[in-house]
């Protein structure tokens, strides 16, 4: 397995001196749009899932029931 | 309570659930957190600044809340963040589809405050200025944060390239990690 120093102890990434010793560290020292693009697509995906369940009814009963509603609401 | 503010504070549940689960990666512990947060917010809702970002006050409450209760457990738990990342494994299908299983494994190895910043600018679409003032850290603080959480997860996750990303990632990932 690959033993790299947690990142916190490295270098600031711009300057591209990563320690290149470990096996496979070929990494780019930056991150290219692209990989930012598609961690980032990954990410709202995942959130999105949850987003788009939207509002629980244990949560609308909760809002409208704290607010007093006897009034017909959805 | 004010209707638009009523409207305001359920628009914001489906985002808080989604941020909850990120934090604490579990979805019924989330919900609980997403409850409590919705009654402090609305005892307290006269605290609430008409006009400013309804969404962004809830998240720090329920931030707030997490972190007070991470506390607390803590004391049972010692290794928090390792604890977050059994609890994920334990119940994979109970978070989504196991599509994004190795994307939520990355996720939930970075370190919280990474990886909380990087769900709130990332997915949640605060700006680096909510994202801080959500954290009450410095503006600075959260961009390095986001950082190093997107290095992180590219490392973690095997990527080099855009072109690693695909159907069959999981596949790449675990050649990839047995070269």
């Amino acid at each position: 397995m690959n033993e790299r120093k947690p990142l916190g102890q490295q270098k600031p990434m711009e300057t591209a001196t990563t320690n290149r010793s470990n096996r496979g560290a070929t990494k780019p020292a930056k991150l290219s749009r692209e990989v930012q693009a598609r961690l980032g697509q990954q990410l709202r995906a995942m959130y999105d899932e949850v987003v788009n369940e939207g509002v629980p009814d244990r949560f609308n009963d909760l809002v409208n029931r704290i607010d007093g509603g006897n009034k017909d609401r959805q | 309570m004010d209707e638009s503010v009523r409207k305001a504070v359920l628009a914001a549940v489906p985002s808080l659930r989604a941020f909850a689960i990120s934090l604490c990666g579990n979805v019924d512990r989330a919900d609980d957190l997403v409850q409590e947060t919705l009654l402090r917010a609305l005892a307290n809702i006269d605290s609430f600044q008409p006009g400013t970002n309804m969404s962004a006050w809830l998240f720090t409450i329920l931030r707030n809340h997490f972190r007070s209760e991470y506390r607390k457990r803590r004391r049972e738990v010692e290794d928090s963040d390792g604890h977050y990342a059994e609890s994920l494994k334990s119940q994979p299908e109970q978070i989504g589809q196991v599509e994004f299983g190795e994307f939520r494994e990355a996720l939930a190895q970075l370190p919280a405050d990474q990886r909380e910043a990087l769900v709130l600018v990332g997915a949640s679409g605060f700006s680096y200025e909510e994202a801080a003032s959500i954290c009450e850290c410095a503006v600075g603080t959260i961009k390095s944060r986001v950082n190093r959480a997107r290095t992180r997860l590219a490392e973690l996750m095997g990527i080099e390239s855009a072109e690693e990303f695909g159907p069959d990632q999981q596949t790449r990932a675990v050649m990839a990690s047995g070269e």
